[in-house]
């Protein structure tokens, strides 16, 4: 129902310390879009500028085609999820829930009408008369995405709503966020987290922040299977993306790369002659990795092994001129490996080339 | 023997006194009472813990009933004796205080203080406390608030006298009125009001206290329950008396009470300022108005003040308690 409209927004703290600088960002009504990124590099900042509880500094922010820069909070339609759920410890839940109607002056009925209906949708009927306090931790949490249901706000804003809870409750939690945003589909959604699962499951579309700016913005698989940079392919996914330097020697519709550390990696990803010399890094994600014996790319002892069950992840020595270990990751169990030299190939469909930190993909 | 030599052997027997009590109370209690060597270890072991800390806690008991209890009781016995406290007259000290003008006059004021000078201080309390929260210079202005804390109840009344003084060249009040070509007035001597007057000192001296116990609960509230509010539509009075005050009421009623008890055994202000003429008389100032010249009369009040603060002081400490 609403869309926002993010044109070259900045937010600059006390005139000195620059958090974000030019985002460029459109949200379409009923998307949820996810903000990732490491921590400090401003995803709360951005959020708490689009409720309207820090100033924008610079750029315009739009929601429904209007300016809303100086627009205070309440009157944005907007409704926020604070990480520390935030509620007014006096008040019991029914209280909670119904505090933005109070102020907004709407009739009892209306009231108990709005504050009812989501207290089913959360299943927190028996628990309206408690006093926060008295709640768990995934109860709060619940109370307080129904304070923000309650407004029915054409944009919901959560702030790592899940961080605070564990790890099973997490996972239920999550669900129930989807199956709210399933049934309020005209709702826009922006969502921060730091949980890789939250954003690769909940989002629309992820926003990948860093270095005070937009990294990447796209569907979730399109992030993983084509990133723009060499941040976003490590950022996402876990363990991360490998990078072994290499040089280009053959191009064409598939690119040749001659790897620092002896090997050959081929890759789909296109070039073309004037590449020839071009110094890459060839990115190869650990789940990518299949054993060779012949034709590998990488060869090298096996210094230690993880074994999660569904998978095992092998460590590598660094390939030579690489900065971290190359690690690989083998569906099912694989016993005995250790101490052992591996060779490991991979498909050139999953083969990503970098030059200077850029994908070759989006030259 | 020299008092240095006096001084010295007390504080050693004293401090061995005490070292010696625990030491050997505890043997005591470990090897003799409850030794954990029998067939029943275990529960000896949990007895003796049970009985220590009222072992440990005995001399300060001790010592409370001494300096506390025994005066309470022996106050209460000598308000039932006349003057020269040689003569059992019942309640007769009661009786004729309650029926006396100036008793119930005193009464009334200090229900007026009671009332007014908590409100008061509380309110101009929080009210600085909010205002200077996010000021630059609101420490300073705390500071300057805080400052008549320090002051003697008898200093502060010295300064108001020269505020409230009736020449227009030392009184500011005087002053005023002077330069508006009022005729000059005492104002300790309008009836009713002067009370106000004078109550107001107290209000005066202890905003600061307030304020710096508010000003720390309010900046214990936590920040996001304000934003939540801000993004529920509430306008800053709302979320002060809605959210904040809600959320420090507790500290509220400590701060609430504690100047309350303090406002009941205040007598130095109405003293310097009226010597309780004028019908500004309040309780304690009625008692000393009695003390040694009768102390059947003076032990009596002392009592009714006593009556007065006991409720609040049990709900101050409750709430201290919860706070805590
Ligand atoms: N009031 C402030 N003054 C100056 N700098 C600030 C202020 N508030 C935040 N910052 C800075 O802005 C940056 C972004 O902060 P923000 O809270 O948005 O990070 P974040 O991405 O949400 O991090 P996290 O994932 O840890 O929550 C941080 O580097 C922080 O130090
Ligand atoms: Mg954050």
């Amino acid at each position: 129902m609403a869309d926002l409209k993010l044109s070259d927004v900045g937010k600059t703290y006390g005139g000195t310390v620059e958090v974000l600088k030019h985002i460029d960002l459109d949200i379409e009504a009923g998307e949820l879009i996810v903000f990732v990124g490491p921590s400090g590099c401003g995803k709360s900042t951005l959020l708490r500028m689009i409720a309207g509880l820090e100033k924008i500094t610079a750029g315009t922010l739009e929601i429904d085609g209007q300016k809303v820069n100086d627009v205070p909070p309440a009157q944005r339609g907007i409704a926020m999820v604070f990480q520390s759920y935030a509620l007014y410890p006096h008040m019991t839940v029914r209280d909670n829930m119904a505090f933005a109607l109070q102020i907004a002056k709407k009739s009892k009925e209306e009231i108990t009408a709005s504050v009812e209906r989501a207290a089913k949708m959360l299943q927190l009927e028996p628990y309206l008369d408690r006093l926060p306090k008295a709640l768990s931790g995934g109860q709060r949490q619940r109370v307080a995405i129904g304070r923000a249901i309650v407004r029915d706000p054409k944009v919901y804003l959560f702030d790592e709503p899940l961080s605070n809870l564990d790890a099973a409750l997490r996972v239920a939690t999550r669900i129930e966020i989807a199956q709210l945003k399933e049934a309020m589909p005209d709702r826009t959604m922006i969502y921060v987290t730091h949980d890789q699962v939250e954003a690769m499951t909940l989002a629309d579309r992820i926003v990948v922040l860093a270095n005070k700016g937009i990294a990447q913005v796209g569907a979730p698989l399109e992030l993983y299977e084509t990133p723009k940079s060499e941040f976003v392919a490590q950022f996402i996914g876990s363990p991360a993306m490998n990078l072994l330097p290499g040089e280009i020697t053959g191009t064409g519709t598939r690119t040749k790369v001659k790897l620092a550390g002896g090997g050959t990696a081929v890759s789909d990803v296109p070039s073309t002659e004037a590449d020839l010399g071009l110094k890459v890094n060839v990115g190869i994600r650990p789940e990518d990795f299949t054993i060779a014996q012949q034709a590998a790319l990488y060869r090298g002892k096996v210094e230690m092994t993880e074994a999660l069950g569904e998978v095992t992840l092998l460590h590598f020595a660094a390939d030579e001129g690489a900065k971290e270990p190359v690690i690989a990751k083998l569906p099912g169990i694989h016993k005995g490996l250790r101490g052992d030299e591996v060779g490991l190939a991979a498909d050139p469909s999953k083969v990503h080339l970098f030059a200077e930190g850029t994908s070759l993909l989006y030259r | 023997m020299s008092p240095i030599v006096q001084g010295i052997l007390t504080i050693i027997i004293g401090v061995g006194g005490c070292i010696g009590y625990f030491y050997a109370s505890n043997i005591l209690l470990d090897r003799v009472i409850f030794p954990p060597k029998t067939d029943d270890q275990g529960r000896n072991i949990r007895r003796a813990t049970m009985v220590r800390p009222w072992l440990f806690l005995l001399p300060a008991i001790l010592a409370l009933g001494l300096y506390l209890v025994y005066p309470v009781v022996g106050s209460f016995l000598r308000s039932l004796y006349n003057r020269s406290g040689n003569e059992f007259v019942g309640f007769g000290n009661y009786v004729q205080m309650f029926a006396e003008h100036g008793f119930r006059v005193a009464l009334f004021n200090n229900f007026l203080w009671v009332v007014f000078v908590p409100a008061g201080a509380t309110f101009f309390g929080l009210l600085v406390a909010q205002l200077t929260d996010r000021l630059k210079w609101g420490n300073i202005a705390k500071s300057l608030i805080f400052m008549p804390m320090a002051i003697s109840f008898v200093g502060a009344s010295l300064i108001w006298k020269f505020v409230y003084a009736a020449d227009p060249d030392i009184g500011i009040i005087n002053a005023i009125r002077d330069y508006f070509g009022a005729a000059p007035v005492d104002p300790m001597q309008i009836p009713f009001w002067n009370n106000f007057f004078i109550m107001f000192i107290m209000v005066w001296m202890q905003t600061g206290f307030a304020m710096v116990i508010l000003s720390a609960a309010l900046r214990g509230i936590p920040e996001e329950t304000i934003e939540a509010a801000i993004i529920d539509g509430a306008n800053p009075f709302q979320i002060f008396f809605r959210i904040k005050v809600p959320q420090i009421a507790g500290t509220i009623v400590v701060v609430w009470t504690t100047i309350t008890f303090l406002t009941l055994k205040v007598f130095d202000i109405v003293y310097t300022m009226t010597g309780g003429n004028f019908d500004t008389e309040i309780l304690p100032s009625y008692m000393m108005d009695y003390m040694f010249r009768d102390d059947g009369r003076a032990t009596a009040v002392a009592f009714v003040i006593m009556v007065i603060v006991t409720p609040v002081m049990i709900w101050n400490i409750r709430q201290a308690r919860r706070e805590l």
